[in-house]
């Protein structure tokens, strides 16, 4: 399991990750749905199939976006 | 009865196409776009916010099954910073049609012609149905379409303006042109600007702040709906030529003497 404790930049503001270091760890902390979501590491989009094996790691630079109301 | 709108492979029966932005919540948004009668939606692509989480998301309130969702790259200033923004709504899993806007002008929010059609050039190849923002060019209109876009989308005035559609003659020569859908893309102020475009023959209005603007959203989204109908209905009809003198109306024989 990858137990860890360190930063990354999450949507351009440090982030302490502790614990899990899973994407999908990351994202259910933060109360997101896969599918309304798109993520991107250090610049690469991460498709939804490669999250449950994707493993963040310290500096990582992520990005998570979702829809919002616009015109 | 009208034909459908084609677009992007698929057909709708709505000529009006809505943006969700600047409503007092999601409820007031859903209920909107409701009494548009739109099937086709814009939304933007924005950070998740992470500090204030809320589990809610836009997309609970407007069913991707049976809204078409259309991303937009609202706020893109580089074709490099738009295609990067479609690439990230494509993976949100809602399909492949974008509406494509790069800005030129922060005051204006005129669209980056030539950073327009380089991102629209890239977003073709990879695949999108790109629906682009574009001035209201014929040429430029022209150069979108024969390089893949699935349809044009002149401005009939700055965003969010009101002021109406401000150049008939050039829309009128898109449309004459043109191989694509063509839609107008912002500046409807009310709902006879919206009647006055179809009845140009444009193919489709897309409009947001004359609509969540409005005193009363849900009344103006309902006279929108009405008004894209009756242009639409009226284009179809035919109107008579303009003429500066009278024509009666009631026969001009058998009066009494």
């Amino acid at each position: 399991m990858a137990e860890s404790a360190f930063n990354i930049t999450l949507n351009g503001e440090p982030y302490r990750l502790e614990g899990d270091a899973r994407l999908p760890a990351l994202i259910d902390r933060l109360k997101m749905r896969p599918q309304r979501i798109a993520v991107e590491i250090n610049r690469r989009i991460v498709p939804k199939s490669e999250y449950a094996a994707t493993i963040l790691a310290a500096g990582d630079e992520v990005e998570i976006i979702n829809f919002v109301g616009g015109g | 009865m009208d034909t459908p709108l084609e677009l992007g492979g698929r057909k709708f029966s709505s000529r009006l196409i809505v943006g969700t932005g600047k409503y007092k919540d999601f409820e007031q948004t859903r209920r909107a776009v409701e009494e548009s009668g739109a099937e086709i939606v814009t939304v933007a692509v924005r950070r998740v916010n992470i500090t204030d989480r809320k589990s809610e998301n836009l997309l609970d309130y407007l069913d991707p099954k049976r809204y078409q969702i259309l991303p937009n790259t609202a706020g893109c200033y580089t074709a490099e910073e738009a295609v990067r923004t479609c690439r990230l709504a494509r993976e949100v899993g809602v399909g492949e049609m974008v509406k494509l806007e790069v800005i030129g002008d922060q005051k204006t929010l005129f669209p980056d012609v030539p950073a327009t059609i380089e991102a629209a050039k890239i977003l073709v190849k990879e695949g999108f149905k790109v629906l682009p923002y574009i001035t209201d060019d014929p040429v430029t209109c022209l150069r979108l379409a024969e390089l893949g876009c699935a349809a044009v989308m002149p401005l009939a005035a700055p965003i969010g303006s009101g002021l109406g559609i401000r150049n008939p003659y050039n829309l009128a020569i898109i449309i004459e042109q043109a191989k694509v859908p063509v839609i107008v893309d912002a500046g409807v102020g009310t709902a006879s600007d919206a009647a006055y475009a179809m009845e140009l023959g444009c193919d489709a209005i897309l409009m947001n702040t004359a609509i969540a603007g409005a005193k009363d959203p849900l009344a103006m989204a309902r006279a929108m709906k009405l008004a894209v109908e009756a242009g639409r209905l009226a284009y179809g009809a035919g109107r008579i030529e303009r003429r500066l003198y009278a024509t009666a109306s009631s026969p001009i024989t058998g009066m009494i003497q």
